[in-house]
């Protein structure tokens, strides 16, 4: 295959993964790497440096819009990036030490549990009862502007949030992606944080994460700019497209069959890691 | 009262400051790589790829060092690499700036978190860490 034809290839799958990305809230690293081994044969180093970069373009490019909405807690976003960042950088050391395999089977199962996270019905339990000692201590309670004004929060269970934290870091520097899905979990269910307040945050905490991680990948060549530039223009401006026709789609039904879409690919990713054909 | 009306004021403008530094970041960052990735696409379109297996020393561009090397001589292939390192930069940089902004509301506890996590991605920058 030719540069030209492999970089169009690319531009156009990681168009689709980052639009389909951002309208499921699923991220396009997801989608971006099985495309890169599965169908083009790239080796999965190279697939995960290309997609971390893709992940830290896509989350500043929205984090722009919604920390000026004020809806971002930056507190907490510092906070939990005590424990992303170490752990991302921990993951992405790893990685090079393990089987790619290896590495295909964990994302298999990762794509699978993002899969279900994306169909199954999200509960906000957030409430405003007082909160504990660490999250008075580290000011994490906050407020968020809705129509009829200012609404308080309190967030709960400080330590669990933070140690789950630590583990979506470690997925996101030995994959590449975002998991996204893992902090939804810690910040949701675990913190019992709104849902526009958490999902912003853990947007906006992304780009730490990922850049904490991409930069061992530099070093390690991970990221080749003939796939990098593809992938990092193309989910961009998927994503962008996206966001803008988010407002007025109703997501319901593409999300069953995206999800479908997905655990398709975790299996594949998941056979040939365990066939060795990866 | 008074207090906590001044830090929701200061709040709201840092976080204005906040997402335009990332919008530049990332628009900054993306015309760079489009631009590296036309020239590299005039000079290697017809060229085969080969991204089968793994080779840490393929690029030759996994250094911050060599990407300014490979700058000076124009190669396209370091050009999307500045890129790409400026849209690494792009979320420390937001790091840098939210540590200032604790600096200026005296919230010490939050200069220590930041610095923190900075200090953590600076320790990655340096070779150490990839055998």
């Amino acid at each position: 295959m030719s540069v030209l034809l492999f970089t169009i290839i690319v531009l156009a799958g990681a168009f689709l993964a980052g639009l389909v990305g951002s309208l499921t809230g699923l991220g396009g690293g997801v989608i971006i790497i099985p495309l890169l081994t599965l169908v083009l044969g790239v080796d999965i180093h190279y697939a995960i440096g290309a997609s971390i970069v893709s992940v830290i373009a896509t989350s500043s490019g929205s984090a722009a819009a919604y920390v000026k909405e004020g809806i971002t807690n930056i507190r907490i976003g510092m906070f939990l990036e005590v424990a992303t960042t170490i752990s991302a950088v921990i993951g992405a050391v790893l990685t090079v030490y393990l089987n790619p395999g290896f590495i295909a089977v964990v994302f298999g199962l990762i794509l699978l549990f993002s899969a279900a996270m994306m169909v199954i019905k999200k509960v906000d339990r957030s409430d405003n009862d007082t909160s504990g000692k660490l999250a008075l201590f580290f000011k994490l309670n906050g407020t968020y502007p809705t129509a009829h004004g200012p609404k308080n929060y309190a967030v709960h269970r400080v330590v669990g949030g933070f140690v789950m934290m630590f583990f979506a870091g470690i997925i996101s520097g030995l994959l590449g992606i975002g998991s996204g899905a893992l902090k939804v979990i810690a910040m949701d269910n675990i913190m019992r944080i709104p849902f526009k307040v958490s999902t912003t945050t853990s947007n906006f905490m992304m780009g730490v994460t990922a850049a904490a991680s991409a930069i061992v990948y530099l070093h390690r060549g991970q990221i080749d700019p003939g796939i990098a530039m593809p992938v990092t223009i193309g989910v961009l401006s998927g994503a962008t497209i996206g966001s803008k026709i988010l407002v007025r789609t109703n997501t319901d039904k593409l999300k069953v069959v995206f999800a479908v879409v997905v655990t398709f690919l975790a299996l594949q990713m998941i056979y040939n890691g365990l066939s060795g054909k990866l | 009262m008074n207090g906590t009306r001044k830090n929701f004021f200061a709040d709201r403008d840092i976080q204005v400051i906040l997402g335009t530094l990332l919008r530049v970041g990332v628009i900054a960052s993306m015309s760079v790589v489009l631009v590296g990735g036309f020239l590299y696409l005039l000079a290697n379109h017809a060229a085969p790829i080969d991204y089968r297996t793994f080779n840490p020393n393929k690029s030759g561009l996994s250094s911050i060092a060599s990407i300014f090397v490979g700058l000076r001589e124009l190669d396209p292939k370091a050009i999307i690499q500045f890129g790409t390192l400026l849209l690494i930069f792009t979320p420390v940089a937001r790091v840098v700036f939210s540590i200032f902004s604790f600096l200026i509301e005296r919230d010490y506890l939050y200069v220590l978190i930041g610095s923190f996590v900075l200090l953590v991605i600076l320790y990655s920058l340096s070779d150490k860490l990839v055998g």
